[in-house]
């Protein structure tokens, strides 16, 4: 057994009202890792870190954290603590007591208590506003003192739920970076939790992609992005053109009415996949000599880059290049062999398509998680 | 920009507050200090304050009985709001209803029936007396349980218990479960959340029930008289002035004003505790 595993999940279900949320999830989390578990909102993220804090039993499976299963240890005996999606600060407590909270449970004297707390505030940048009230304080400065509260007592692991959900873009910029450099500083695991692609990206030792309580694919950020195991982590991070292709032997797969060369083999003769091929790693050359022919029908300038829509035999691809293209131009596509990503087929293969509607942004707008917490902000 | 209210939307309420509120209390004042021919006068406060002894031990009683009671309803109503705040929603709609239907009743009933249990040949004593049958060959001497000020204590936390329950329910039930979860998460047991987070934040909701049953209780007429038989409190001393056979509006209205200003200093008392947090019993 692996001394440097802090928790292993092994085949966790859970369900609510016989409706499945978790289905036989199985994870490890190393020691002083930063892993984030990136889905949809109601894949079952938030579920697994109530496993894990203590505070939901799971139907079946284990839960072992440094070797012995937790099952049945109350949320208060676990050396794990956790930022609440909404911050979860005591409104009758200032500052100084909800960070001192833990600490004062721990019996420890006034003197190391004060110590701490003023270490802790420090780290989160709040000195000073010890006697303040938590509710006169700003959605950024709240959440620092949520860090602040959950990492005083030293827990192994820190489990964070959605933390930067309700701050604004740049605010959340700031705290991404400042969090990172905590979580290095102080050693602790990370277990975080996000709806967000590029956050997940940005800070992540390590992702795991589940959609309908399922783990669809675990790997660091850059595995994930180059080499996504379906059309749902596909699609789910960053942009991508997902087409139906077969894979004619190894190294060679044809989509869109041509044959590439390709990087990807072990596919079964004739057998059916998705390919995805990144927007950026599209080249645009052209028309004639390329090897695939489309029509721009839509120019989006996107401050470095260019995005287009451009229509090949009816699908519609997104590309992006700093090159300039008008509406209606005709253009050649051409493709390098490492930039061709064969995936095997999934239940999830019919469900994304091509760019005739801007998929990403209804999912933004109909993402009713999204939705209120801007309402509420 | 937001439009003006113009003064007459303000008017019925204006009115209403004129005419049920400061009306009564101006008349009060109006005979607490006039004679029978509507002289002004101090004759009562002079009255009052030659016979000292006895309105000072009437008064005293009925504070301690309404504190009496009022810690009583306390005691019972914050666990029982506690526990009905964490029940699944089925039993949280039964329990208000068990609260609610003796508070559709009318209180004289109420009252009146309580008479009945605690006689001495009433429900209660006869219940004991099969117990002691059961038991002892002894004659059944039963205690006396009405007219005692245990029953004026029981009748008042009867009648007033549904006002302390149901302020401090309201606050526990608005409770937000991520912070009893994260004192939790901090290493807080049952008894450190209940004491570090439930019952600092359910503050608000004791103030309103402490004072909801206080103020009735220290000003109550009729449970007195039908439970504590001869007994009689400040609110008796009171109803006799008016209704009863003493006959003297002047008297009664002056011990009204001075009942009212001992409740004003409790309930400022009080607010010192709630720190000017608001009223968790909005109506
Ligand atoms: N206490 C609960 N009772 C019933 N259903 C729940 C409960 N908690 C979560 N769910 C359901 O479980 C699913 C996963 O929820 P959750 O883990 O909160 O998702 P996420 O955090 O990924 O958005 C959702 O469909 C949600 O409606
Ligand atoms: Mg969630």
């Amino acid at each position: 057994m692996n001394k440097d595993i802090v928790i292993d999940l092994k085949d966790i279900s859970v369900a609510f009202d016989g409706q499945p949320v978790l289905k036989n999830l199985n994870l490890y989390i190393r020691n002083r890792e930063f892993i984030t578990l990136l889905g949809p909102s109601g894949c079952g993220k938030t579920t697994t870190l109530r496993v894990i804090a203590g505070f939901l039993e799971p139907d079946s499976g284990d839960v072992i954290f440094d070797g012995a299963s937790c099952l049945g240890v109350p949320p208060h005996k676990r050396q794990v603590n956790t930022i609440f999606q909404r911050y979860a600060l005591f409104p009758h407590l200032n500052v100084y007591k909800n960070v001192a909270f833990g600490l004062k449970l721990l019996r420890l004297p006034a003197a190391e208590v004060e110590r701490r707390v003023e270490e802790m505030l420090r780290t989160v940048n709040l000195t000073g506003f010890e006697r303040r009230s938590v509710a006169s304080l700003s959605g950024g400065q709240q959440q620092r003192v949520a860090i602040a509260r959950a990492l005083a007592v030293r827990p192994r692991v820190l489990l964070l739920d959605e933390p930067l959900g309700a701050l604004d873009l740049k605010l959340r910029k700031d705290m991404q970076m400042e969090l990172k450099n905590i979580q290095q500083q102080l050693g602790i695991t990370f277990i975080y939790v996000t709806h967000d692609q590029e956050e997940a990206l940005s800070m992540s030792d390590t992702i795991v992609v589940m959609d309908e309580g399922e783990i669809q694919q675990i790997g660091t950020p850059k595995d994930i992005y180059d080499e996504p195991k379906n059309a749902f982590v596909a699609d789910f991070i960053g942009e991508s053109n997902i087409v139906d292709g077969v894979m004619l032997a190894d190294f060679r797969v044809r989509f869109a009415g041509m044959t590439f060369q390709c990087v990807d083999k072990g596919f079964a003769p004739s057998e059916r996949v998705d390919v995805v091929v990144r927007p950026e790693d599209v080249d645009i050359v052209p028309p004639g000599s390329g090897v695939l022919q489309g029509t721009v029908t839509s120019v989006t300038f996107k401050g470095v880059h260019y995005e287009f829509i451009v229509d090949v035999q009816g699908f519609k691809w997104l590309i992006q290049s700093t090159d300039v293209q008008a509406v209606d131009d005709v253009i050649g596509i051409s493709i390098k062999p490492d930039e061709i990503h064969i995936m095997k087929k999934s239940k999830y293969s019919d469900l994304v398509g091509d760019y005739s509607c801007f998929s990403d942004e209804f999912e933004e707008m109909s993402n009713p998680e999204t939705d209120s917490e801007e309402e509420e902000e | 920009m937001r439009k003006k209210n113009s003064p007459w939307l303000n008017a019925p309420y204006v009115l209403w507050s004129a005419l049920f509120i400061l009306a009564p209390l101006a008349l009060v004042a109006v005979f607490a200090f006039t004679d029978q021919a509507g002289r002004f006068s101090l004759a009562s406060f002079e009255y009052i304050a030659q016979n000292q002894q006895l309105y000072l031990k009437t008064f005293g009683d009925s504070l301690a009985y309404a504190l009496e009671a009022t810690v009583i309803c306390l005691l019972l109503a914050f666990p029982l709001a506690y526990f009905m705040a964490n029940a699944r929603q089925r039993t949280q709609r039964l329990l208000m209803m068990l609260i609610m239907v003796p508070m559709w009743m009318n209180f004289v009933i109420c009252t009146y029936s309580w008479r009945s249990i605690l006689e001495d040949h009433g429900i209660l004593n006869t219940a004991l007396a099969w117990l002691h049958g059961l038991v002892s060959k002894e004659a059944f001497r039963p205690p006396a349980l009405l007219d005692t000020p245990g029953a004026v204590v029981l009748g008042m936390v009867y009648n007033y218990l549904p006002f302390m329950i149901l302020p401090i329910y309201t606050v526990m039930s608005k409770l937000e479960p991520s912070l009893t979860e994260a004192a939790q998460d901090l290493g807080a047991n049952r008894w450190r959340v209940l004491e570090q987070v439930v019952v600092p934040l359910s503050i608000p909701g004791v103030v309103s029930g402490v004072t909801m049953v206080f103020v009735p209780s220290v000003s109550t007429f009729y449970i007195s008289q039908k439970l504590g038989g001869g007994s009689s409190l400040i609110g008796d001393l009171i109803e006799l002035q008016f209704l009863g056979s003493a006959y003297n509006f002047s008297l009664g209205a002056a011990l009204s004003l001075i009942l009212m200003a001992i409740v004003l200093v409790c309930m400022l008392v009080m607010k010192q505790f709630s720190d000017g947090e608001e009223s968790a019993f909005v109506v």
